[in-house]
């Protein structure tokens, strides 16, 4: 496959520009780029999902041009989008045919194909499991194994492991080099620099739309791969200092909160991912009969026990594959959920009755993990937005008890936000829509950082954000934790987790079930303890938990609760 | 970013604009259809605006009509869809023609009194399905068409002679309203008198956008509107959000009858005009929520209401005005739906095209703007 001088416009912008791309049969070919480079612009064109305007595309020496996916399809182009697109209700032979039953129908021969191609490429896919039964990794071969069925030679991959543990990552990368070596082209998009190394045969690099580069793995490294990415040295999210203190800001101890019912499938879900590399450490121990007798009965813990402290100071990170609490936490924090047990001390008092707004307008900042849904008003300009979750606080109100709006004075301090947090925007009357991601997230990272909150609980801090701003955002979230603030980090970032923490604390099944000390802790370990495959204190050589309280490089870590907890 | 001002005032007027040609077009093809002219029925009503009797006739309807509106649009503000301002209105009309009928205060305190009298009543019976809402999860769609129609029958029992009707003639009333209540009109000689109510109309108008776009309350019904998520987030509760947003609905709502019982009724009456809170719907749609925009759209319906029945007189039906005003509110919806969507895009674009050119013109010192980034 080769792409020739395409060229994508936009009105006003150029997406792409002049890229040039060879893809040979039988490699892995890892597309690179910052987001907003391009990249999604070009795998669009590639499937037939936008026309270019410039250029040509030609699949095996023959030039082509396509008007729709199905016209890419016929000609062996498949794409597994980040987003699974599975009905959930469904089984996965279900899933497969849908759409194709021409191909084999729907019944026996259908079933042998599915069965065929999982063993030639050891997929490892179960025709009857119900999809909604199946982990993230599992739909996502799921969703590879349909592409497939439809007699791809080229598959697309977009950023497939977003949503991966690393060694569910690993996994993948076998089943793409099964791919490969039967003779298919795989294009493998992502950012995520050092699986691509691991994974790839050749690299092509984009910036500002165009390529700039491509790269041999065995020649390159992470750095070398990122500079040519970003133009420039590139930011790393570690923390210098520690400026933890002893001041306790926000306590939580015991707390317990139930389903309400829905999505119970999603959640349970990252218990099966039992995958290869997991497995060879000791099983599923983390649960223990609580928790799994409590999934057993009526109702669910989505949050069972949960218990720490967060001093001054003091940035802590939970790592977890999504869907493990992580959420509830979040809400619970904030006031979105009542806590159905134990209790919430913000600077020493009890919170856990709070409504949400006092709890924001006591110093609690919010980043939330969703920013369209619980973040942004997306159809009202940026500057009621600023307003947005600060409407009792200066500048935005004035007179007495905080009665009238102050447009003035919130239009004046979204002019400043816009220029500290470097917003890319022409003016703040427009619409939050017309942002890209990155832009509307460090809006609203300026806009909690304004408040100066006492507590942040940032859910994703730079998630879609590009690379210099993530720096931007780093640099800010250190800054205010240098004076005193307290950070509930959460992220699927392990890297950032692991640079800007100064504890760590691993969420699984809604409990947290291991610690570990960023300084000592490889991603890898920590994935493994995301998984449920590992408890307690997590160094490179497993220790008791009693151990915790005389390492000395996380003091804090002698909150006294934390060995019980996880001992459970 | 002027010119995003100017844009957004576009978009606002592009909306109505297109629907108004459509609706118009379309009823021309009716017109057409049934072998009629599809000029000349409109020349006719337009004849007939220039006529100060109508003109005072249009200016009393749209007073009521744009009540009722803002009631409407209070709900669509955020999100929740009042179509019980009828039974509100009709409910609180009988209730401050009862009240009128038997307290007699001074004129400085009867006046605002019954306001009171009818905002509340209005208030209470919106907040039955505001309260079902909140507690109960009840649509209150659904509770609010139901409280209609025991409203109607509400009203019918209570104007029974038995109860506290008075029979007049043939029609049935609640007995006439004390001096003290009624509300001065404005005299414009031999065209007649036009409500002094409605000025409050105009007042109501001024105070929905004062508190809607300038207090913080506002903010948080705004908010939820657009996103309950995000306004929860943000620290709005939203269920007395709901319930708060109910009872100002209800509130304005009862005010909505109030032009013609204390300026000209002085009695509820079997001839009490009707469906008031529905043609509010249409209004409110028309006027995008907006409290000028609502006023314009309250003058047009109430134009094609008491232009049209001059039609009749030269062989045409008046009910075009009614084919009409359906078709507004069709075109509306749909027109609204896509000029919005177009805005949205258009404006991606705008602010792609400016950064793009804003990235031109830094294009040259990369590293300067990488430096500031990485700040």
């Amino acid at each position: 496959m080769e792409l020739t001088g395409i060229t994508k416009r936009f009105p006003g912008v150029v997406a792409n520009h002049d890229i040039h791309l060879t893809v040979r049969k039988g490699t892995v070919h890892a597309l690179v780029g910052e987001n907003g480079a391009g990249k999604s612009t070009l795998m669009k064109i590639l499937y037939g999902m936008q026309k270019p305007d410039e250029g040509t595309i030609a699949v095996d020496g023959e030039p082509v041009s396509f008007h729709s996916p199905a016209d890419a399809i016929a000609r062996g182009i498949g794409m597994v989008h980040q987003h699974f697109m599975l009905a959930d209700n469904l089984t996965v032979l279900e899933n497969v045919v849908l759409g194709s039953e021409k191909l084999h129908g729907i019944g026996g021969a259908a079933r042998r194909k599915i069965k065929e191609i999982s063993d030639r490429y050891g997929l490892g896919v179960r025709p009857d499991a119900l999809v909604e039964d199946l982990g993230v990794a599992d739909r996502q071969r799921v969703e590879i194994l349909k592409v497939l069925y439809r007699g791809a030679t080229i598959l697309i991959l977009d950023e497939p492991t977003a949503v991966l543990v690393p060694q569910e990552v690993d996994a993948l990368f076998a089943n793409l080099r099964e791919l490969k070596a039967e003779g298919l082209a795989v294009i493998f998009i992502s950012h995520k620099l050092g699986e691509v190394l691991s994974v790839a045969d050749e690299i092509t690099v984009i910036r500002r739309g165009t390529t700039v580069g491509t790269a041999v793995p065995a020649e390159t490294t992470p750095r070398q791969l990122a500079e040519l990415m970003v133009g420039s040295e590139l930011p790393t999210p570690e923390t210098a200092e520690s400026t933890v203190t002893d001041k306790p800001v926000i306590e939580v101890k015991g707390l317990t909160v139930y389903a309400s019912g829905a999505s119970l499938g999603e959640l349970g879900a990252p218990a099966e991912v039992a995958d290869p590399a997991g497995g060879a450490a000791g099983g599923i121990t983390g649960g223990g009969p609580v928790a799994e007798g409590s999934v057993g009965g009526q109702v669910r813990r989505v949050l069972d026990d949960v218990t720490f402290t967060i001093h001054a100071g003091e940035v802590m990170g939970i790592a977890g594959v999504e869907g493990n609490g992580q959420t509830e936490l979040i809400d619970a924090l904030i006031g979105l959920k009542n806590a159905d047990a134990g209790s919430i001390a913000f600077l020493g008092e009890d919170i856990t009755a709070w409504q949400t707004r006092k709890r924001r307008e006591q110093g609690i900042g919010y980043i939330p993990e969703d920013r369209h849904r619980h973040g942004l008003l997306l159809e009202a300009p940026l500057w009621e937005n600023r307003i947005l979750g600060h409407v009792t606080e200066k500048p935005n109100t004035k007179g007495k008890r905080a009665f009238w709006l102050d447009p003035a004075g919130a239009q004046a301090d979204t002019r400043r936000i816009v220029e500290e947090y470097d917003v890319r925007t022409p003016g703040i009357d427009v619409t939050a829509a017309s942002l890209s991601g990155g832009n509307q997230q460090k809006l609203i990272v300026g806009r909690e950082m304004s408040h100066r909150p006492k507590f942040l609980i940032a859910a994703h801090p730079t998630r879609g954000v590009d690379v210099g701003a993530q720096a931007a955002i780093w640099d800010h979230i250190r800054d205010a934790r240098r004076e005193g603030l307290a950070v509930l980090l959460i992220s699927a970032d392990l890297d950032e987790l692991i640079g800007l923490s100064d504890t760590l604390r691993v969420i699984y099944n809604g409990r947290l079930v291991a610690d570990a000390d960023p300084a000592a802790v490889t991603p890898e370990e920590l994935g493994s303890a995301m998984t449920g495959a590992a408890t307690g204190h997590l160094e490179h050589v497993e220790q008791e938990p009693a151990e915790d309280a005389a390492d000395a490089e996380d003091a804090e870590d002698a909150e006294e609760a934390a060995p019980e907890d996880e001992a459970r | 970013m002027k010119k995003f001002d100017r844009e957004r005032v576009l978009l606002a007027v592009a909306g109505p604009v297109i629907a108004l040609i459509a609706a118009v077009a379309l009823t021309s093809v009716v017109l057409i259809a049934s072998g009629k002219s599809p000029i000349e029925p409109y020349s006719l009503m337009f004849e007939q605006a220039t006529f100060s009797d109508i003109q005072v006739l249009i200016i009393n309807q749209a007073g009521m009509y744009y009540l009722a509106a803002l009631a409407v649009a209070v709900g669509f503000r955020m999100n929740l869809f009042n179509i019980g301002v009828d039974g509100q209105y009709r409910l609180a009309a009988m209730m401050t023609a009862v009240v009128g009928a038997h307290v007699d205060l001074p004129a400085v305190l009867q006046i605002p009194f019954l306001m009171l009298v009818a905002m509340l009543t209005g208030a209470f019976w919106a907040g039955i399905a505001g309260v079902l809402k909140v507690t109960r999860g009840v649509s209150e769609v659904v509770a609010t068409i139901m409280l209609n129609a025991i409203a109607t029958s509400l009203i019918g029992y209570l104007t029974l002679t038995s109860v506290w009707g008075v029979p007049l003639g043939n029609n049935q009333t609640t007995g006439e309203m004390k001096k003290s209540g009624w509300f001065p009109g404005i005299d414009m000689g031999a065209a007649g008198e036009i409500y002094g109510f409605t000025l409050i109309a105009v007042l109501m108008g001024v105070l929905y956008w004062l508190v809607l776009n300038r207090t913080r309350f506002g903010f948080d019904l705004r908010a939820t509107g657009a996103s309950e998520t995000a306004a929860a987030a943000s620290g709005v509760d939203a269920k007395r959000m709901v319930l708060t947003a109910m009872l100002i609905s209800g509130g304005v709502a009862g005010l909505a009858g109030m032009p013609i019982l204390l300026g000209d009724a002085h009695t509820y009456s079997l001839s009490f005009p009707t469906g008031l809170g529905f043609t509010g719907i249409t209004i409110a749609l028309l006027g995008r929520n907006n409290p000028v925009g609502i006023a314009f759209a309250a003058l047009l319906i109430a134009f094609l209401d008491k232009a049209s029945p001059a039609l009749d007189y030269v062989g045409y039906d008046k009910e075009i005005a009614v084919i009409m005003q359906g078709l507004i509110v069709l075109a509306v919806v749909v027109s609204y739906e896509a000029v919005r969507v177009w805005g949205l895009r258009r404006q991606q674009h705008r602010v792609g095209e400016e950064l793009a050119a804003a990235a031109a013109a830094t294009n040259d010192d990369n590293h300067t703007e990488k430096e500031v980034a990485a700040r």
